[in-house]
């Protein structure tokens, strides 16, 4: 099959190679969290909702954590993700909804992520839940779980160095492919994953599971990095205009309600924690 | 960056799911007209400022008249996206035609993606049919063409649908039939490339066809898809690919897997319109009308009969036989055959085709001028005749002309086509090469052989020339593979490159791609080196030269040495091979001598296999299996390699009959098998062996590329030189495999890096399909030209020479001539006639003549003439008549 069409160059949802899917974000979308958000890339959404800071109590949590490798210190918060699947989120593409190794995987990917810029020494003997939940699969599932995460934790009030966004990216057709929706994810190429700091310019995640030459890797990693970026932008855009309270959104397709708490990252607030 | 909405689309596949996909339509997206102002400067434009019109064609123009399209006088097109999907569906190669049309940088057809567009997109509206929104998409970009250039230029739709015509000028655009179009442009040459359309079968004019009376219905229709589809699934009907008998053009067979068998049908009426390789459904005749016929080698009906041809090399090659195994003995009333006998009820996918050949000589009309019909004969026997329209009868009687088919209507006994492009005189020598490479549609090469000789095997290095991605690249890639010709050669490369660059000459340092292997006397490999390397070689030689060297025992100078060392080590190598279960199989390859002048050929005879010629092959041999393991090692997935399937017992069949009937039993269970009966297929006659071995290399296949990831390891077996591991590595020259081979040795070498395209195991795949075709096309189109020389050298030479029998038929039987490697029927008795006073014994493969001893039985020989006759103009053929 023709991923790309050679006559016009465009892909075939009708975008061209370097294009990102639309992208919408909401916060606020869970009542009962502390912070929580809406996170779409066309058409795969997702929802994440964060409990915490919270105080670690329970031993049985305990042990169940230390079974998963992770430390329990009393320096650090415990950071806990958990990444689902909704049964009807892929149609009659049904995977097993929880406790199977790609899921198990995931969550330790968004964990991970999400850990490197959560400042968790600010929260010692405390504990961060992240739950992502996966409402409607098209493809990159993985990277909208990660910015729907850094949105719900931003909305929560975590202190964090900076916001983390994922994109990804493919090689069809001898053609670097940002941002590959379900079709052109399961023609089988190489699928790469990247999430960085935005601002810090660092890389936390990297994933890929398939050869590629190194030069070419370099195009299509350089490609999901110009991705992330672009999201980071996106968000940072739609949030300052929230923040500030300005009353007209020139995106439509912008839609970050008014209930956003700002975290101490965002750009020249230093009102963490406070409600506008 | 990002645009402004998005669309959901809802499809159906197979089973009931809905499919939601993102549609992003867009504002850039612009004309391609080249004065436009309001659209993006630096966009690509096509359609030039002083075009009379600019014309939107709707899909099925493109479909039928890419003939005209591909026509330089046709300029300024635009092709909507819709249009080109539509006819990808419908027909790939038209497609790729009008693809290449599309990005050929001299023609000005532009491709506008109305789909993606934001104001040319159009929803899908409730009980509208995908064609009506189809068209209506045509007629929305259409229309947008004309509000967005405003009155700067003419805007034509051009669609040969009434329906769609109708609408479109309702609507206020500028619409034409193509007929009318091209009218207007005058040029009366150019009608003829324009398609009658089908319902103008009816006013056509039968020229010849006088048997049926005009417009009598004389095939039935064929089934609505609908009642197809399902009379496939409740297994009333059969679909397969329809195969024209090479040997019979009345007789087709239709490969079924619902029932496990070759479906034959007979007659043009029971074809009903199906052409060779045609997908269509079959239905079964009762069984009580399965009457066996006897193997005539030729029916009965027509004029048609069977060709003298050249002897097939596989059974790729092998023309389809009648063989009725089951005949039962004494059989005087017609038998139920097992075989079951249908008719083509629908066609499910045509393989319409451009063919060449002449018109049937007629007489001329008395006006010139004005629109005449002919009949056109394909050079193809396979294909009916085809009755085309034309304005330009003088110019085309007496001429090779090739001829595309648009219809055929159940009123005609003949389909309809239209001209397409003249070749050249007939009977004229160039011409008829092209004729035959144009069969084929290949592009070929043929490179003077130099014995490339060393203690290492060196292949030239083609790579460090011929860079990936390159146009040079492409084109080779398309290229494929090299056919011989009979004196005549087409580069794959560029000549500097194949005669000189990439050439090892004596004396010269040349870049090379090195094998170095390290043996003992025994042959044993001990190491391989892999390398690039500058070669000087100190000698030049042709395989005569070096054999002669070799043979001269008085020669002891260092050169003649080394021959005959490596020689030796051959020997061994081939011993080893043949151990393993190699098989020598055989070929009988012709070889002509030209005259310098008039290239008419002088001779023939059979090509000479010199010892030298085998040393070299065996090195080759080795060559490429190490490179395979190398570079298998590497790239497990994406390696291209060469496999030689194992033949069936199916394949093995004739064979076996044959040798049976002559009371010899080949054990076919494996290669060593086959190869060590075949060894011991030993009589007083010194050319029995290499006889059966001819007959043994025709029931294969032939051996294919193929992409390492898409195959178990266990199926990467090359049976025809028992190993399991085979690529083509030593002629990058000629052959685009050994290119793609070279790049992945170089890349597994960390000398270069490899090609992404490489990477990529569907796009190699698509490479091995590609080299595949080629290769097969390549070696028809050479068949086709010794069979073209053949029949020069015999017009003016006739022959008495021995044959031998390989097939006995019921009214005669099949020869081999081994000194000129042709094949053909000898008739015992007139044709329909059975057997004459012969009695036939298909089953033993023998014909007696009662009260005389004179038998003849398979595998004898017998002594023949041939002749050159000339029964139907423009197709002279060799025939072979008993002494």
């Amino acid at each position: 099959m023709e991923y790309v069409d050679p006559l016009t160059g465009f892909r075939v949802d009708g975008r061209r190679p370097n294009e990102m899917r639309q992208l919408k974000g909401e916060v606020g979308v869970v009542a009962r969290a502390d912070g929580s958000a809406l996170f779409e890339m066309g058409n795969t959404r997702v929802i994440a909702a964060v409990y915490g800071p919270r105080e670690v109590n329970s031993p049985t949590l305990i042990s169940a954590v230390q079974n998963k490798g992770q430390q329990v210190n009393s320096k650090e918060a415990l950071v806990r993700c958990e990444y689902r699947m909704a049964e009807f989120s892929t149609g009659d593409r049904r995977r097993k909804p929880k406790g199977d190794r790609r899921s198990t995987e995931i969550s330790l990917v968004i964990r991970q992520t999400m850990e490197a810029s959560i400042l968790t020494d600010l929260m010692p003997r405390s504990q961060i839940d992240i739950f992502v939940q996966v409402l409607q699969a098209d493809g990159g599932t993985r990277s909208a779980c990660i910015n729907a995460a850094t949105l719900a934790l931003a909305n929560a009030g975590i202190p964090m160095r900076d916001i983390v966004t994922s994109c990804s990216a493919g090689y069809l057709c001898s053609t670097p492919l940002l941002d590959l929706n379900y079709l052109e994810d399961s023609a089988g190429g190489p699928d790469v994953t990247v999430g960085i700091l935005a601002k810090m310019d660092k890389v936390t995640l990297l994933q890929m599971d398939a050869k590629l030459p190194m030069d070419t890797f370099e195009n299509v990693m350089g490609l999901a990095i110009e991705g992330c970026k672009a999201i980071a932008t996106y968000i940072r855009e739609s949030r300052k205009i929230n923040g500030l309270n300005m009353l007209k959104i020139a995106d439509p397709s912008v839609h970050v309600t008014h209930r956003v708490r700002l975290a101490g990252w965002m750009d020249g607030f230093q009102c963490s924690g406070q409600e506008i | 960056m990002l645009q402004s909405k998005s669309f959901v689309k809802k499809t159906k596949q197979g089973r009931i799911q809905k499919v939601v996909r993102e549609h992003y339509l867009r504002d850039d997206i612009y004309c391609g007209f080249v004065p436009c102002s309001a659209c993006d400067a630096a966009a690509e434009r096509k359609l030039h400022a002083d075009a009379a019109a600019i014309l939107v064609v709707d899909t099925n123009v493109v479909l039928h008249q890419i003939d005209l399209l591909e026509n330089p006088t046709i300029e300024d097109v635009v092709l909507l996206s819709v249009v080109l999907d539509e006819v990808k569906n419908k027909n790939l190669a038209v497609f790729n035609r009008i693809k290449a049309l599309c990005t050929n940088k001299a023609r000005r057809f532009y491709v506008f993606a109305n789909e993606q567009h934001r104001d040319t997109y159009v929803k899908d509206m409730v009980g509208e049919s995908s064609n009506d929104r189809n068209d209506r998409a045509i007629r929305v970009a259409a229309r947008w063409y004309q509000s967005h250039l405003g009155g700067s230029v003419k805007v034509m739709l051009i669609t040969n649908d009434r329906d769609n015509k109708k609408k479109a000028i309702e609507e206020g655009l500028n619409a034409e039939t193509v007929e009318s179009y091209v009218r207007s442009l005058g040029q009366p040459g150019l009608l003829d490339l324009v398609v009658v359309p089908t319902s103008g079968d009816v006013t056509m004019e039968d020229v010849e066809d006088h048997r049926p009376s005009k417009k009598k219905v004389i095939y039935s229709e064929h089934k609505p898809m609908s009642e197809i589809t399902s009379g496939l699934r409740c297994g009333i009907y059969h679909q397969g690919k329809l195969r024209v008998n090479r040997y019979n053009p009345f007789e087709a067979y239709v490969g079924s897997e619902s029932i496990g068998d070759e479906i034959v049908i007979r007659g043009r009426s029971n074809m009903n319109r199906a052409f060779d390789g045609d997908i269509v459904a079959v239905e079964l005749l009762p069984q009580d009308q399965w009457h066996e016929s006897k193997s005539f080698i030729a029916d009965d009906d027509e004029e048609e009969e069977e060709d003298v041809h050249l002897v097939p090399n596989s059974a790729d090659d092998a023309p389809r036989n009648t063989s009725s195994t089951q005949s039962t003995v004494g059989s005087s009333a017609p038998s139920v055959s097992s075989r079951p006998i249908g008719r083509v009820v629908g066609i499910i996918k045509r393989n319409w085709n451009s063919y060449c050949g002449s018109l049937q000589p007629m007489p001329m009309p008395a006006g010139s001028g004005g629109v005449a019909h002919a009949l056109f004969v394909s050079k193809d026997r396979r294909i009916p005749k085809i009755r085309i329209q034309t304005r330009q009868l003088e110019n085309l009687v007496n001429k090779r002309i090739v001829v595309a088919v648009d219809s055929w209507g159940v009123l005609s006994r003949y389909p309809s086509g239209h001209y397409v492009r003249t070749i050249g005189d007939i009977g004229d020598k160039e011409t008829e090469t092209e004729a035959s490479i144009l069969k084929f549609t290949v592009a070929s090469n043929a490179v003077t052989t130099y014995l490339k000789k060393l203690a290492c095997k060196n292949i030239a290095d083609v790579t460090n020339f011929v860079h990936p991605g390159t146009p040079l690249d492409e084109e080779a890639a398309q290229r494929g593979t090299s056919v011989y010709l009979v004196g005549q050669r087409i580069d794959m490369l560029p000549k500097p490159l194949t005669e000189d660059v990439c050439s090892l000459r004596a004396d010269v340092e040349r870049l090379a791609f090195s094998v170095i292997w390290e043996m003992t006397p025994d042959a044993d490999i001990i190491s391989t080196r892999y390398t690039k390397s500058v070669i000087k070689s100190c000698a030049a030689m042709s395989y005569v030269e070096a054999q002669a060297r070799m043979d001269d025992s008085r020669l002891v100078d260092p050169l003649t040495v080394d021959l005959r060392n490596l020689n030796s080590l051959a020997k061994i190598m081939r011993q080893r091979r043949c151990d393993r279960g190699a098989l020598t199989l055989a070929s009988a390859e012709v070889k002509f001598e030209i005259d310098s002048e008039t290239h008419d050929p002088l001779d023939i005879g059979i090509y000479q296999i010199r010892e030298a010629n085998q040393m070299i092959e065996e090195f080759m041999l080795a060559a490429n299996i190490s490179v395979a393991e190398k570079i298998l090692k590497h790239f497990p997935l994406c390696s291209l390699l060469r496999r030689h399937p194992t033949p069936t017992k199916e394949m093995l069949e004739p064979l076996l009959r044959t040798t049976s009937s002559v009371g010899l039993n080949l054990d076919v269970s494996s290669s060593k098998a086959l190869a060590e009966s075949l060894d011991n297929a030993k009589s007083n006659d010194p050319y029995f062996n290499k006889l059966i071995r001819i007959l043994a290399t025709r029931c294969m296949t032939q051996a294919v590329y193929f992409c390492s990831g898409d195959l178990n390891s266990s199926e990467y077996y090359h049976y025809g030189l028992a190993a399991s591991l085979y690529t083509h590595f030593t002629s990058p020259i000629r052959r685009y495999a050994d290119v793609v081979v070279h790049r992945l040795l170089a890349a597994a070498l960390d000398i270069a890096k490899l090609p992404p395209i490489f990477q990529d195991g569907p796009q190699l795949t698509g490479i091995a399909d590609n080299l595949n075709y080629r290769h097969r096309n390549a070696q028809m189109a050479s068949r086709a030209s010794v069979e073209l020389h053949t029949l020069i050298y015999f017009r003016t030479r006739p022959t008495d020479t021995e044959a031998r029998i390989v097939k006995v038929k019921a009214n005669g039987f099949i020869v081999f001539v081994p000194k000129f490697g042709i094949e053909g029927p000898i008739y015992l008795s007139p044709k329909g006639d059975k057997g004459g006073d012969w009695v036939v014994d298909e089953v033993h493969q023998r014909v007696t003549k009662p009260g005389s001893n004179i038998s003849h039985a398979v595998l004898q020989t017998v002594r023949i003439h041939m002749e050159v006759v000339e029964p139907q103009p423009h197709r002279p053929k060799l025939q072979l008549t008993l002494i």
